[in-house]
């Protein structure tokens, strides 16, 4: 059928802000939807809050809306831009859940939108449980029963399968929940939880616990074809969330047969919810030793699982689900990589896909790392190998957790079952650890439920690792493949070991790194690249996607074009996520621009860099020394980029610079001189800028003699740390001593960091490209909260909302004359710190930023693209960049958390835990910082009761605050000390009491919805533990918060801006053609 | 040193060499011998089982595109024949299915795939590119090779494999098909006869599902004693090698044709083709995995579909009765067809998946419907 002519306009809704379970991996499918839209001609009209996306590049869609993705303002949208139709199903459960709502209020129905993609109807089959679990009962297949009950005999009506889960209702934190294993337990279970009920009221469940759990990615066209592209198995059993669970593609244990089942039910279910055009989701239970199977559930959309599905087959599932949304079939679509075929087909994989994820526990050592059915890991990677223990391997070392491989943990064994029996994400080292103490796998299939296939493979990893840890070394003085040793050496090679875990095993004392690798280099054992071809080799292939494989023939084929390789970020996590792929992406384009072969090395799957279309060759690999040596060796480029993949590809400067490589831009020895401290304090002085105070050391009695001579507070930090890692604001002795002692020593005696903390002082970045002669300041960002909230997790603004005239000029002056000190071409980063009129250097990253892309998007300047031209010895005069360039509007950004997913309390430092942003954009900062919040999920309110509890330094500063909050009609409430002051000030301040005093307090007014507004600081560590109740209610209610002083005040402007006039919206583009 | 030995003993070696002269050394992981047949290659995820015991990769040895093989072990309820046909089985890595007795369904158990391999007598070797050979097979064609744990010697393994004879021509039908006629159920509102040509036991479960009650006859069995069956129907089975040499079949095949509806696949669809006075035509490397789409020019519906055939029918040389029904939406070759008076149709796929999609299951059903009118 051909596409539809009867819609011309439609709007595409993106996924927000990164959050856990909702990733960059909707910015890929979202990128990969407008293009495909645009490409069949069609208008794209494109909302999204989060700036740091490909998609929200202008050039993406044709009106694209930075907006805060919420009713008002979709309804909005729509009335501006009357869109025929709404796909709702590549932004997530953002998108799903905005489209229903539209639909619920009567507004798609009010401006005629369809929606396509998914109907209502769908949607609502596929997410509301009950529904879902009827419909599917329906077509005869089978779903774990469950349902509530109030008392015995409907309990046993149930007919609930034994082991089953029993919880009371409405208990707080899940108390309660028991499981039963046979009929008297299951009664007891009943009875007792029956009476822990508030409402006497149990949900009883079939526990699938320890079942095999499998994925399938279906596509529908609308003349009812249905192809399954990928199936994916999860190494982990059912009861951990499929996000936090290490996954495999193709599934590896299943019989045709009872793969064709599954297939049979997919299609069933997709047919019967609905789904009349595009992807879904469908997961389902096998019992490992009955075979029956069970659904699970569904999503009507493109998700996670879509995405790596993608990357792990080469069919690009949102590309085609657009089309198919749009009437295409899916015999009209071609298949991109062979151009011959259809996209009609399932594709053929002739390797084998791992995915593992990434989790963030380090900075948050409060939340509970055991992994349930909620989802806590914050990114992913991918890899591929030709067998399971290539990719596993490399799907490792790619974690960048510094494990190059199943290194040993060295627990004792009596200890080791303990950790087999709880899921943490560290479960499969202890896994392998079992093999190295001669555990059986069926005792560790017993406790883990991993499958013995999977088990079987790891085992043979540790088979090898005894054998590389018994063979002689001096075996290797035979260089032939014919001698034992090299034998071996190619059995590791080919099941995935890298040079340095063999180096390791072998001892790197008498086997270094380098030596292993030339070792086997002289007998010829070299990685050979093969393709990714949706067909197993039975097509030719057109698309330059590789992975690497110790296999025999090679088919890279590399061109003889100039090119250069870029170096991608790898898997998402606090401190470095989708901005730095953003800033990949726009380096290869522009690469491309300028007539070169842009080259990409990553090995994230939810990202738009790995597309296969992005750049000119896709490297699917590792981002170690040896996988990027071994693509270097292969292509030779002119050089190697590592700018614009934040710390993973920065941490490889130094050892590719000592190998030979070339890297393009800033060199390493300049990133060095802005990384190290003592040639940083060297610099700054030369310069004649001014640094916060600082010291160094190892000592706990030397950190004193430094703090005294500084004067606290202070900041202290391990050296060489990402994203402020264990960063701290110390103000006194007792609590250096403290950090000194619990925080330090741990790490090894690596040297602590020392800094006078600017209380109270402004910070400011700045993002600046320099090619080498000239400077442009791309932005300069005013933070809201003050210097020692981590920039990443602070809110700023663009253009700075306080700064004077001479302060902008000074900082212009300053970063000019850092950028040409450190001879930077390409991208570098400022902070600085304004206090008394006086500007500090904080840092200087010779590099691209976090905030490159919001940069971008509020000036309309494309810095990143710009950078990368600069570095290939394009000017910035002949870019027509010589001055900043002045905007008239405000933007401003905001950081969003995982504290409620994590259940963690939500308290800014210097450590960074923010996990994605959102823009506000208008013509006042108030209105721009009201719809950054409202974007990041922490809507500021018109009236109502503010609740005030500040440390006692923070009162005077909070007085005007107060002061105006009342004057613009809100009642203040306060606990004592917080009141008393207020009320000796004037204020009208009703009290309340703390927890600690007793009901009514302030936790049962959050929890009742009394409180409007929270207005929260707080001092040491005891006073935060007795407060954090109030601030776990207020994340668990949902009710708008600030823990700053600074960030109240910048939601004051907000609620007098919003008092003023509705927020209203205008596409990006009228923002950028305004002139000032 | 007793040590080193145990530890490094020297796997067993198997060869690979295909008559352009390339040749791929890996491991053995079948039976001891040398065997020599058509190298093709299957892009089938699972199901290896299941397409070693189909009687059409008879004179074939099977290259798997997918790259671990034996991961679930093999089990009784997986059978296709009651033995191994394909020749030689090539994959890039043997696994065994792990330590415990996997489901396999209805109670039985499931063992390792080399167990099956040796119990058949069957060559098999691993630890090669099975990419590389997949890409050339692709590019040059289907090509003859020998496989071997025993001689080591590409001169001779060469010469060796000169002698023996290519598939083209050839009758492995007489080698596959069963000696005398069977029952294979006893109940069945219609009554239909499948010609053996190699038939998969799918095939016959479909059928009986269908309602049917089915007598399994040898390939050389006449129209006329066919016919004294009382069939309602009959059915071309599937079956190995090239359909020309089949002269027996071909005019058994135009002696029934309006006589009973008839029902073709795979190799039965070729000689249907044939006794319509069409011709064949061989594939450069043939259609075998489980992802092929076809489409029922009828209705533009697509069925994903297991194929396994390295002969096609020529549409130009069929006669103007003669409907092409489906099409291969990768290359446009006919996947069914189907004489419009007639009563005869037939089926270049297999409906009957195993292993593969059962997107075309309803075939049968049509078939079934013919025969009620």
């Amino acid at each position: 059928m051909p596409k539809r002519t009867d819609i011309r306009k439609i709007l595409l809704i993106g996924s927000g802000p990164i959050i856990i379970g909702q990733g960059c991996e909707f910015d890929y499918s979202g990128t990969q939807a407008c293009r495909a839209l645009k490409e069949e001609e069609f208008q794209v009209i494109l909302v999204n809050s989060n700036p740091a996306t490909i998609m929200t590049d202008p050039e993406i869609a044709d009106a694209t809306y930075i907006e805060p993705l919420t009713l008002e303002i979709m309804e909005k949208i729509i009335e501006k831009e009357r869109p025929d139709a709404i796909l709702p199903t590549m932004g997530g459960q953002t998108a799903l859940n905005l489209a229903t709502g539209l639909f619920d209020a009567g507004i798609l129905q009010r401006f005629g939108v369809e929606l396509i993609g998914a109907s209502y109807e769908a949607i609502l089959a596929a997410e509301d449980r009950g529904i879902f679990k009827e419909i599917v009962k329906r077509t005869g297949l089978s779903v774990p029963k469950s349902g509530c009950v109030k008392n015995m005999q409907e309990a046993i009506d149930l007919q609930v399968l034994f082991p089953a889960i029993i919880r009371p209702s409405f208990t707080l934190g899940g108390t309660g929940a028991s499981i039963a294993c046979n009929l008297s337990e299951f009664e007891a279970a009943v009875r007792e939880g029956i009476a822990a009920s508030p409402v006497h009221e149990v949900l009883i469940e079939q526990s699938l616990l320890g079942w095999k759990e499998f994925e399938l990615e279906v596509m529908r066209d609308r003349n009812d074809n249905v192809v399954i592209v990928c199936s994916i198995e999860n190494i982990d059993p059912m009861g951990i969330h499929t996000g936090d669970s290490i996954t495999v593609a193709p599934a590896q244990t299943l019989t045709d047969k009872t793969y064709q089942l599954m297939r049979d039910a997919a299609k069933k279910i997709i047919r019967a919810v609905g789904v009349e055009t595009g992807g879904s989701n469908i997961q389902f239970a096998i019992h490992p030793k009955t075979g029956e199977m069970q659904v699970i559930e569904m999503n009507p959309r493109v998700s996670r699982s879509s995405a790596l599905a993608s990357k792990a087959t080469g069919f690009p599932i949102a590309k085609i689900a657009a089309k198919l949304a749009i009437g295409l079939t899916l015999d009209e679509i071609q298949n991109d990589i062979t151009r011959a075929t259809p996209a009609c087909f399932e594709p053929s994989i002739d390797y084998v896909v791992v995915k593992i994820p990434r989790f963030a526990f380090e900075k948050f050592p409060t939340a509970d790392p055991t992994l349930t059915m909620k989802m806590k890991s914050v990114g992913e990677v991918m890899a591929i190998g030709r067998n399971f223990k290539e990719a596993f391997q490399k799907a490792i070392r790619s974690l960048e957790i510094g494990q190059m491989g199943l290194e040993p943990t060295h627990l004792a064994k009596e200890d080791l079952m303990e950790r087999l029996s709880c899921p943490t994400y560290d479960r499969i080292f202890y896994v392998a650890d079992a093999m190295r103490h001669c555990i059986t796998l069926d005792e560790i299939n017993a406790v883990t439920h991993i499958d013995p296939w999977f088990l079987g493979q790891i085992k043979e990893i540790i088979d090898i690792e005894k054998e590389l840890s018994s063979i002689p070394l001096y075996m290797r003085h035979v260089p032939s493949l014919e001698n034992p040793f090299y034998q071996l050496l190619h059995k590791a090679k080919r099941a995935g070991f890298s040079d340095s875990r063999i180096s390791t095993i072998f001892g790197e004392t008498r086997a270094p790194v380098m030596n292993v690798a030339a070792w086997r280099k002289q007998v010829g054992i070299l990685p050979v690249y093969k393709k990714v071809d949706t067909c197993g080799g039975e097509f030719e292939a057109h698309t330059p996607y590789y992975y690497s494989s110790y296999d025999q023939e090679c088919e890279a084929n590399p061109t003889n074009r100039k090119k250069v390789l870029i170096l991608g970020s790898g898997p998402n996590r606090i401190g470095q996520g989708i901005e730095f792929d953003y800033c990949c992406v726009h380096a290869a384009l522009a690469v491309r621009e300028l007539g070169c072969e842009a080259i990409m090395v990553n090995c994230n799957p939810e990202t738009v860099s790995t597309d296969y279309d992005i750049s000119d060759r896709l490297y699917f690999e590792p981002l170690t020394f040896e996988d990027v040596m071994a693509i270097v060796e292969k292509e030779r480029p002119i050089g190697v980029i590592v700018q614009f993949g934040g710390q993973t590809p920065l941490k490889l400067a130094v050892p590719l610079t000592e190998a030979g490589v070339l890297i393009l831009g800033t060199s390493s020895d300049a990133i060095d001189r802005a990384e190290d401290r003592e040639r940083f304090k060297n610099l700054i002085q030369e310069l004649g800028l001014r640094q916060p105070e600082s010291g160094i050391t190892r000592d706990a009695r030397e950190a004193l003699l430094i703090a005294y001579k500084i004067g606290f507070p202070i900041l202290v930090r391990p050296s060489y740390v990402l994203g402020g890692r264990a960063m701290e604001i110390i103000y006194d002795k007792e609590d250096l001593v403290r950090y000194m002692r619990d925080v330090v020593q741990p790490t090894d005696g690596r040297p602590v960091l020392i800094d006078q903390y600017l209380e109270d002082a402004i910070e400011i970045d700045v993002d600046a490209v320099s090619d080498g002669t000239d400077v442009f300041i791309g932005g300069i960002m005013e933070h809201i909260e003050e210097a020692g909230i981590h920039s990443g997790d602070s809110a700023c603004s663009l253009p700075p909302i306080s700064l004077s005239e001479s302060i902008l000029i000074a900082i212009q002056d300053q970063t000019a004359r850092l950028a040409k000190a450190l001879s930077v071409v390409g991208l570098m980063n400022v902070q600085y710190a304004l206090k008394n009129d006086l500007l500090y250097v904080l840092e200087v990253n010779p590099r691209g930023s976090r905030t490159v892309p919001f940069v971008s998007k509020a000036t309309g300047v494309p810095l990143a693209k710009i950078a990368m031209k600069a570095i290939l010895g394009v000017s910035l005069s002949e870019m027509g960049l010589t001055k900043p360039r002045p905007i008239a509007h405000m933007a401003v950004k905001e950081a969003v958390f995982p504290f409620l997913r994590l259940s963690v309390d939500p308290i800014l430092g210097p450590e960074m835990k923010s996990t994605g942003e959102a823009m506000g954009i208008d013509w006042d900062f108030g209105m721009a910082y009201a719809k950054a919040q409202s974007a990041s999920a922490n809507k500021i309110p018109l009236q109502g009761k503010v609740f005030l509890s500040v440390k006692d330094k923070d009162k005077p500063q909070l007085l005007p605050i107060a002061k105006q909050l009342s004057e613009l009609g809100f009642f203040l409430i306060a606990t004592r000390g917080t009141a008393s002051y207020l009320e000796e000030m004037g204020l009208n301040v009703t009290h309340v009491n703390k927890v600690k005093e007793g009901s009514p307090h302030i936790v049962h007014l959050l929890e009742k919805g009394e409180i409007q507004l929270v207005i929260n600081t707080v001092g040491d560590r005891a006073s935060q533990v007795d407060s954090s109740s109030i601030r776990k209610t207020v994340l668990h209610v949902g009710i708008p918060y600030f823990t700053t002083l600074a960030g109240a005040r910048a939601a004051l402007c907000g609620i007098i801006s919003l008092q003023k006039g509705e927020m209203d919206v205008a596409p990006l583009k009228k923002y950028h053609q305004e002139k000032v | 040193m007793t040590k080193l030995k145990k530890v490094f003993c020297k796997m067993k070696q198997a060869i690979l060499l295909l008559e352009d002269g390339a040749h791929f050394l890996g491991r053995s992981f079948g039976a001891d011998g040398t065997a020599i047949g058509e190298v093709v290659f299957n892009t089938s995820l699972t199901g290896y089982q299941e397409i070693l015991t189909d009687p059409s990769y008879k004179g074939q040895m099977v290259t798997m595109t997918y790259p671990m093989i034996g991961n679930y072990g093999v089990n009784p309820n997986d059978m296709e024949s009651n033995q191994i046909w394909a020749e030689g089985f090539i994959v890039r890595e043997y696994t065994s299915p792990g330590s415990y007795p996997r489901f396999a369904g209805r109670g039985t158990r499931s063992e390792p795939l080399d167990l099956l391999l040796r119990k058949n007598n069957i060559v098999a070797i691993d630890q090669i590119d099975t990419r590389a050979l997949t890409r050339k097979l692709r590019d040059k064609g289907a090509m003859q090779g020998i496989l071997s744990t025993q001689n080591f010697e590409p001169n001779s393994l060469f010469q060796q494999l000169k002698t023996s004879p290519s598939l083209v021509g050839q009758d492995l039908v007489s080698q596959v098909t069963c000696r005398e006629s069977y029952s294979w159920n006893q109940e069945g509102k219609f009554h239909l006869v499948a010609y053996d040509f190699g038939i998969k036991q799918n095939i016959l479960r479909m059928l009986v599902e269908q309602n049917c009650r089915v007598t399994v006859v040898p390939a050389r069995t006449t129209s006329k004693q066919a016919l004294a069956l009382r069939p309602d129907g009959i059915v071309l089975s599937n079956g190995p090698g090239d359909p020309e040499a089949l002269s027996y079949a071909i005019s058994n095949t135009r002696a029934l044709l309006g006589q009973k509806p008839i029902l073709g696949i795979c190799l039965g669809h070729q000689i249907l083709g044939l006794a319509l006075g069409g011709r064949c035509y061989k594939l450069k490397f043939g259609h075998h995995g489980g992802n092929h789409p076809v489409m029922d020019l009828s209705t533009r519906k697509i069925a994903i579909t297991a194929q396994n055939h390295g002969f096609a029918v020529d549409p130009a040389s069929l006669e103007k009765d003669i409907e092409v029904t489906h099409i291969n939406l990768n290359d446009g070759t006919v996947e069914g067809m189907r004489h419009k008076r007639l009563q005869a149709s037939s089926f270049q796929y297999h409906p009957e998946g195993s292993p593969g999609p059962h997107d075309a299951h309803d075939l049968f059903k049509g078939f079934i419907g013919q025969l009620s009118q």
